[in-house]
């Protein structure tokens, strides 16, 4: 509708939305945007929600906080402005379908770019990129061949080699619970326990943090996603971290290596939804799925999608073929679990 | 006590009743509305998904509660010293650096916590510039060569969170010297009491009650703070409360550790005030006799001088030039076109909740005056309870009511009209600034109504009796008297909205940034470098309004004398 106005009404639209929406955030008046609540950093989407806006003409507003939007939007209800809710775990896209803030999508294309296990089995969720949990281990200390999978850093050889972040950062809970979806509790427990006992201190920093320590010589592996080896190779102060480690890709010989994803619904309320799934499209397309990868060191969800030249660098894997639908069944268990272990003391 | 028999019995009655007293009636509605957000967090905690306690008990609460007066504890005690002690010095004796460090003293307030943590993290770790330094002077090679303090741990975050909150302390315990009679302190010297013995045994005792609140503040501070303990490690309730929220998904069992540190928290400060409940001091009326300054031997002068270089040096200089250091090499990446209007949504919203907050703080205290008890009374100090809260949960309490109205308006229209009215307040700057005040009220109410607690009842008898409204008598005797307080309250709002970081992440408005919601996108990937320039502007904007602070501080004894 909107693009048989001429330019100049176009923009008079918007700045008359724009301030119309900025006394009474009522979207209703603005029909050429779309507007996302985003647990991820805004500077990591950015770069392509402007693709996005370049081809469409669709503006995209972003409200980004780490916690809190989920409530949010149920206490807002059916007057949400909000369309689509991004996410950076499994864990987070579990807690808005169980608020019920977010509604089912059937959708060809998105179902043709996403592979069945990155996406809810009710349309209620959509991965949008994949982030191996590899294993990142010393160059100098650790022999290619020492460590092969999760279990093995319960092995007594890494006492006191171990580095890691908190038991209850996000990642490592949706690991665990992979582990009990594995495993089982009593096995994954006693994992955990020997894990414990092998850190080289009590666990905390980032992912980042951990690598920098192994390359301080504090500790010979750690944990950590895909894409910080990625970000570390090309900043200039922490390519020395990351070019003291070596990236494993854990469990290729059985399961393969833990999978966890970004993500986006569509919310209840999604005012703008012919919109918002032209988004929600735009980013499962090749260029999209390119982007993420050239900036974010990601992996492509679409099949088919190059993942950038570094990322492909360092070899392909196999991963865990379980839906995590399912492992984030577990993930309440697996916070109790590091609670029993006493974990992060 | 006959207004309350005819309260109950008859509504009409009720209602003349407050009609008739438009302070009360005002008093009770804004109260309450403030109070909202708070009882909203109540609410939420009558519905848990699950029974959080059992599991707590049986693993990690012992240990959470035990952190949590141990953090407590040492924050109090470090941030009491340094205050007290540094207040007492600059105000009471005469040594090198006096002047300068009246006001320097104030300055570590202006940085934020995670900022400070940060910063030395950076500093003092294993690859840190000390440990390196220490490596390359020893010849050590690897960790297990010597041993080094850990930073992130329990004493790293009491160090850190007590260099940047002493100031609320420092700022109140001054004040208060400030205004103490000299003639007391010459009968105590005439009585033969040392300099030290009159601070214990008169300056101390009249200064409590201020001190008093700048304590509660820090304790309050260091309560619901997240960030700087989730960086060093250490595992609080408040860690426990965003597990139970985020984790479990459980926000009912997190409003319930909420609630409960709100009753720790006000349960210490009822036991403060119930053990002064005897102590009254009013301000005589003329301090003709102006502050005389000690001279110090030079020895003593010295160390004098070190220890409010202390804390200076520590809490401020370190922190700066390292944030600089980052700013200027990773300039591009800092500066961007939108750097500008950050700034201007950060200052400008700060100056518009500093002054909501001042209104609404002097409208309470002095209601409260007016009323010294009853239910009113009660109101005004529940409303001023935000502070002890998690800011993100004190922002789910403020989404509550807002989105409750709005939905409730719409569905009204939608009814009536069969027009949406949408979302009116949620999602807005008014939510933005509601948050603030609410959050912030405790600061300024603090140090509003301790210093009307000081203006002797004579005046307002002396007003109303020549037949003053309650109004006018606010106007101009109060106000005017105690102006200093009311400045320094809306100096130290501006500082701490500069700083709010989790109520406006949740609350704000679509593609709003503060420089604070700017820094963090970074920051809370550990990733502070990128964007330092960022933070050096919320420290140097801070600036300018402390030493504002401090000058108005100064004056309230020259304006007396």
């Amino acid at each position: 509708m909107l693009s048989k106005l001429s330019a100049g009404k176009q923009r008079f639209l918007a700045g008359l939305s724009l301030s119309v929406s900025a006394i009474v955030s009522a979207p209703v008046f603005a029909s050429n945007e779309v507007n996302v609540y985003s647990y991820r950093q805004p500077f990591l989407i950015q770069p392509i929600f402007n693709a996005f806006t370049r081809d469409t003409g669709i503006k995209v507003n972003v409200v980004f906080a780490k916690k809190g939007l989920t409530e949010r939007l149920v206490r807002e209800g059916r007057n949400s402005p909000a369309d689509l809710v991004f996410t950076v775990d499994i864990g987070s896209l579990e807690e808005v379908v169980s608020a019920n803030v977010v509604q089912s999508l059937n959708d060809p294309i998105l179902e043709k770019n996403i592979p069945a296990q990155y996406r809810s089995p009710t349309g209620q969720w959509f991965g949008l990129t994949t982030r191996a949990r590899a294993i990142f281990a010393s160059k100098d200390r650790v022999k290619s061949g020492d460590i092969t999978n999760y279990e093995d850093l319960a092995d007594p050889k890494w006492k006191g080699k171990v580095c890691s972040r908190s038991g209850k950062h996000p990642y490592n809970l949706a690991l665990i619970a992979s582990m009990i979806a594995e495993h089982g509790d009593a096995y994954t427990e006693q994992w955990l326990t020997a894990v414990k006992t092998n850190l080289a201190r009590k666990p905390q920093g980032n992912d980042r943090e951990q690598v920098k320590a192994i390359k301080d010589g504090l500790c010979d592996v750690s944990l950590g996603n895909s894409y910080y080896y990625g970000a570390m190779l090309t900043d200039e102060e922490q390519f020395e971290w990351a070019n003291a480690v070596n990236i494993i890709f854990p469990n290729q010989s059985n399961r393969g290596t833990h999978v966890n994803i970004s993500g986006m619904s569509l919310t209840q309320s999604a005012p703008n939804k012919e919109n918002a799934v032209r988004l929600m499209h735009f980013l499962t397309e090749d260029l999209a799925q390119r982007m993420y990868s050239e900036q974010n060191f990601e992996y492509p969800i679409k099949p088919g999608v190059q993942a950038s030249g570094l990322v492909t660098s360092w070899g392909s894997y196999k991963a865990d073929a379980r839906p995590l639908s399912e492992i984030a069944r577990f993930r309440p268990d697996a916070v109790k679990m590091v609670d029993r272990v006493g974990f992060d003391n | 006590m006959t207004h309350n028999a005819t309260l109950s019995k008859h509504p009409i009655a009720r209602l003349s009743y407050w009609v008739k007293n438009p302070w009360l009636a005002s008093t009770a509605l804004i109260a309450a509305i403030v109070s909202l957000p708070i009882f909203a967090v109540f609410w939420l905690a009558l519905f848990p998904k699950d029974n959080i306690w059992p599991h707590l008990l049986e693993t990690v609460l012992p240990d959470y509660l035990a952190n949590t007066a141990m953090l407590m504890l040492g924050t109090g005690a470090l941030s009491l010293c340094i205050g007290v002690g540094c207040a007492w010095l600059v105000t009471m004796y005469r040594f090198p650096g006096r002047r300068l460090f009246e006001w320097a003293l104030l300055l570590p307030f202006a940085v934020p916590a995670y900022v400070i943590a940060y910063v030395y993290t950076d500093l003092l770790e294993y690859s840190g510039l000390l440990q390196s330094s220490l490596r390359s002077w020893f010849g050590w090679q690897t960790p297990h060569d010597y041993w080094f303090p850990p930073i992130r741990s329990m004493g790293g975050a009491i160090i850190m969170m007590s260099l940047v909150l002493y100031p609320y302390i420092y700022m109140l315990a001054r004040a208060a010297f400030l205004e103490q009679p000299m003639a007391l302190m010459w009968v105590s010297r005439n009585l033969g009491c040392s300099p030290l013995k009159t601070f214990f045994k008169v300056s101390l005792p009249i200064a409590r009650p201020a001190i008093a609140v700048g304590l509660s503040l820090v304790l309050m501070e260091t309560l619901n703070d997240f960030g700087t303990v989730d960086f060093f490690a250490v595992k609080t309730l408040t860690a426990g409360l965003y597990d139970t929220w985020l984790n479990m998904n459980n926000i009912g069992g997190a409003s319930q550790i909420a609630s409960l540190m709100l009753i720790v928290m006000v349960t210490l400060i009822l036991l403060e005030q119930f053990s002064r409940r005897k102590q009254k001091l009013f301000q005589p009326k003329n301090q003709a006799q102006p502050l005389e300054q000690l001279p110090l031997s030079k020895g003593k002068a010295l160390a004098a001088t070190s220890v409010c270089a202390f804390p200076v040096i520590l809490g401020f200089i370190i922190p700066v030039a390292s944030l600089s250091h980052f700013a200027w090499l990773y300039f591009e990446q800092s500066w961007t076109s939108e750097f500008v209007t950050h700034a201007i949504n950060s200052f400008s919203l700060s100056v518009a909740a500093a002054i909501a907050t001042l209104v609404i703080g002097t409208l309470l205290a002095y209601s409260a005056r007016l009323n010294s008890s009853g239910p009113v009374n009660a109101m005004v100090k529940i409303s001023s309870l935000g502070y002890a809260m998690p800011g993100a949960v004190l922002a789910i309490g403020v989404i509550i009511p807002l989105a409750a109205f709005d939905n409730a308006v719409d569905s009204w229209f939608r009814q009536t009209f069969n027009v949406s009215t949408g979302l009116l307040l949620s999602g807005t700057l008014f939510a933005l600034l509601f948050s603030y005040v609410v959050r912030f009220l405790a600061v300024s109410s603090g140090a509003i109504q301790s210093s009307l607690d000081k203006v002797t009842p004579s005046m307002d008898m002396a007003a109303r009796s020549l037949g003053a409204s309650n109004t006018r008598t606010l106007l101009k005797i109060h106000l005017p008297i105690i102006s200093g307080s009311l400045l320094t309250a809306m100096l130290v709002v501006f500082v701490d909205c500069m700083k709010e970081l989790p109520a406006t992440l949740i609350l704000r408005p679509f593609n709003f940034e503060t420089l604070a919601t700017y820094v963090y996108q970074y920051a809370s990937d550990e990733q502070l470098e990128t964007c330092a320039l960022a933070a050096l502007v919320i420290v140097l904007v801070g600036i300018g309004p402390v030493i504002l602070l401090s000058k108005s501080i100064a004056s309230t004894r020259q304006r007396q004398s």
